[in-house]
């Protein structure tokens, strides 16, 4: 690398060190000490308390059920893309990235509006004499709210991955015998497996330290343990507390990571 | 000729509006050799597949053995096929690469483990049972799939331009290997190529296609030494192909000179083309020619020297070991066995595809 192309960097080095280094460090700094600046792991510990465990545990759960159906809607979806003729397709990816474009929260609010209790879903239900949904302030409205948001980022590594897979590599199993159920399950998908791994990661790292979704379709009796967090900082103003707790999310968040590194070596996965 | 095993009846087939094969008609033997050998777009690989059973065709029917297999599923059928960038499933090991297909035939294990000795054998390759596909050479690679589908003891084993991807020597042994592997497998492969040298290496029988049709079916010899027309003449090796008028039988006039030849039965001066091989014109001193010219051209090929000479306004293509300097006086002789007379084209469309070459 020339010297010339080193100084190219320099803004990226910056922002990261203001933005992540620093930053990141603060967090290190206040979960690991106490009020009075001495060493504890007290803020760490504090997860294994049973309102914190049953946040973690419920964030866990929730994610883990909305990354599976992500998935279940996804693959079929990016199977079907994978076999379409480009002009056919971009339309139809547009159509899934569209609301991409539009703001997270913006998104997250109108499905509260469309859910409760005299919204607009309930009033077309009772207009067509049919029985109301009551989902809002549920776990199942969380679960709603993040498929929604993060199906995107299960389709479209499970389309890239899908969509380079070798059309001969599949004629030559049908050609040694194989029909459609066993060629899918002994080569399709596993030759898929780094986009589903990077789709996991994608769907369930996002939904285990979201507050917002939990917030605006949960209700306040809903805790995940990203809005345990929120409110250490904001309303508990207990940085230490809510620092650790960061920290212990950050641990699952990079085992995460972690598998995901070990099952897709190649980056066939990888996008955005 | 021995047992006829697929038979290819009126097979038509177009994509997007664009006609790919048209009304084709195809047997091919047992333990027979055959090459679809055309220029890309002939419409060779959809013939193939069509065999494969992963196109199907508009129209036309699929004999296998005499039973109708045109709506038969590819892994219904009893052949298998060598793909082009061979294909493997790069998630296996070598070993359930080459089981994969006696799995699914549910066979004893001490059957498959067998078969995979067998076959790795075969192509060379034994001790490689653990090595992932990724791990291996192209040519390797082109084995390793090769075996993958012989071990299923297919009738038929189909080839996609399998060496397309391999270096030029590669390529050469891999000929005198699929030669070896058909001879002891006993088993009839179709092979696709658009290399005529390779057609005429390995072949019994070649099939040369253009623009959708079959243009002759043949010995590698006759295809090379008679071909029946220009676009054969053209696309197998090198040649002279000059427009002439075929007086009477035996004596044809090229470029305004009498040769004499061997064919007969074309009429009384008929517009022909003839196709002339640049190893089969000789160069001698002019008193002793049938045409005199004068070398144009003068390039050493190794094994010969390749020379144009200009002769009654057409430029000839000759091969010869022995050289004659740029700007000498020939003669041209032609024995009359070398002689090749075709009719002219029928169609317009068969003379586009000559000039498309």
């Amino acid at each position: 690398m020339t010297s010339k192309s080193k100084w190219l960097s320099t803004p990226y080095v910056l922002w990261s060190v203001i933005f992540i280094i620093i930053p990141l460090g603060m967090i290190f700094y206040y979960g690991l000490t106490d009020k009075t600046g001495a060493f504890t792991l007290e803020n760490i510990a504090a997860i294994m308390t049973a309102e914190h465990a049953k946040a973690l545990w419920l964030s866990i759960l929730l994610s883990f059920i909305s990354t599976v159906i992500c998935f279940l809607l996804a693959y079929p979806l990016a199977m079907i893309l994978a076999n379409m003729k480009v002009s056919q397709h971009s339309f139809i990816i547009l159509i899934f990235i569209l609301p991409m474009w539009m703001n997270f929260l913006l998104r997250t609010l109108a499905w509260q509006t469309l859910l409760e209790k005299t919204g607009v879903i309930n009033n077309i239900l009772t207009f067509l004499h049919l029985p109301n949904i009551n989902i809002i302030n549920t776990p199942y409205a969380i679960i709603l709210g993040m498929v929604y948001n993060f199906l995107p980022f299960m389709v479209i590594p499970l389309y890239n991955v899908l969509s380079k897979i070798d059309e001969n590599v599949i004629n030559a199993a049908k050609d040694l015998g194989a029909n459609n159920i066993y060629t899918f399950f002994r080569i399709i998908l596993p030759l898929s497996i780094p986009g589903i791994i990077s789709g996991i990661t994608m769907v369930f790292v996002p939904a285990l330290t979201t507050f917002v979704i939990s917030t605006l379709l949960g209700g306040s009796k809903i805790l995940l343990i990203g809005n345990v967090i929120e409110q250490e900082f904001t309303q508990a103003s207990n940085w230490h507390l809510g620092s650790g707790l960061s920290i212990v999310l950050m641990i699952f968040i990079i085992l995460n990571m972690v598998a995901s590194a070990v099952f897709d070596k190649d980056g066939e996965g990888a996008m955005l | 000729m021995s047992k006829e095993l697929i038979h290819l009846s009126n097979i038509s087939k177009s994509f997007d509006g664009q006609m790919v094969l048209d009304d084709l008609n195809l047997k091919i033997h047992e333990n027979e050799f055959v090459t679809l050998l055309g220029p890309s777009g002939c419409g060779k690989t959809t013939t193939l597949r069509i065999l494969g059973g992963f196109t199907s065709p508009d129209t036309g029917k699929v004999y296998f053995d005499g039973q109708d297999i045109t709506k038969l599923p590819p892994n219904k059928r009893q052949l298998n096929t060598v793909f082009q960038k061979y294909a493997l499933f790069t998630h296996m090991t070598i070993a359930e690469n080459i089981a994969f297909g006696l799995k699914i035939k549910k066979k004893s294990k001490s059957y498959i483990d067998d078969k995979i000795k067998y076959a790795l054998k075969l192509v060379n390759l034994e001790g490689y049972e653990n090595r992932m596909p990724d791990s291996l050479s192209g040519g390797q690679q082109q084995r390793i799939a090769i075996a993958r589908a012989i071990v299923n003891e297919p009738k038929i084993l189909l080839l996609d331009e399998p060496l397309g991807a391999l270096d030029l020597k590669l390529r050469q042994e891999m000929q005198y290997e699929l030669i070896r592997m058909k001879n002891e497998l006993g088993i009839t492969f179709v092979y696709v190529t658009h290399d005529q040298e390779e057609a005429l290496t390995m072949s019994d029988t070649i099939v040369v296609m253009n623009q959708g049709y079959i243009q002759q079916i043949g010995s590698p010899e006759s295809i090379y030494n008679e071909p029946e027309n220009a676009f054969v003449a053209d696309f197998i090796g090198d040649s002279n192909i000059i427009p002439a008028i075929m007086i009477e039988d035996k004596l044809v006039s090229i470029l305004d000179t009498r040769f004499s030849c061997v064919d007969t039965g074309f009429g009384h001066n008929k517009p022909v083309d003839v196709v002339i091989r640049p190893e089969d014109v000789e160069l001698v001193e002019p008193s002793e020619g049938i045409i005199q010219g004068v070398v144009s051209h003068l390039i050493f090929k190794g094994v010969h020297y390749e020379m144009e000479v200009m002769a009654n306004g057409y430029e000839w293509l000759v091969h010869s070991t022995t050289m004659f300097p740029v700007g000498k006086q020939v003669g041209i002789k032609v024995d009359p066995f070398n002689i090749q007379i075709m009719n002219k084209p029928e169609s317009e469309d068969e003379e586009a595809t000559v000039i498309d070459i």
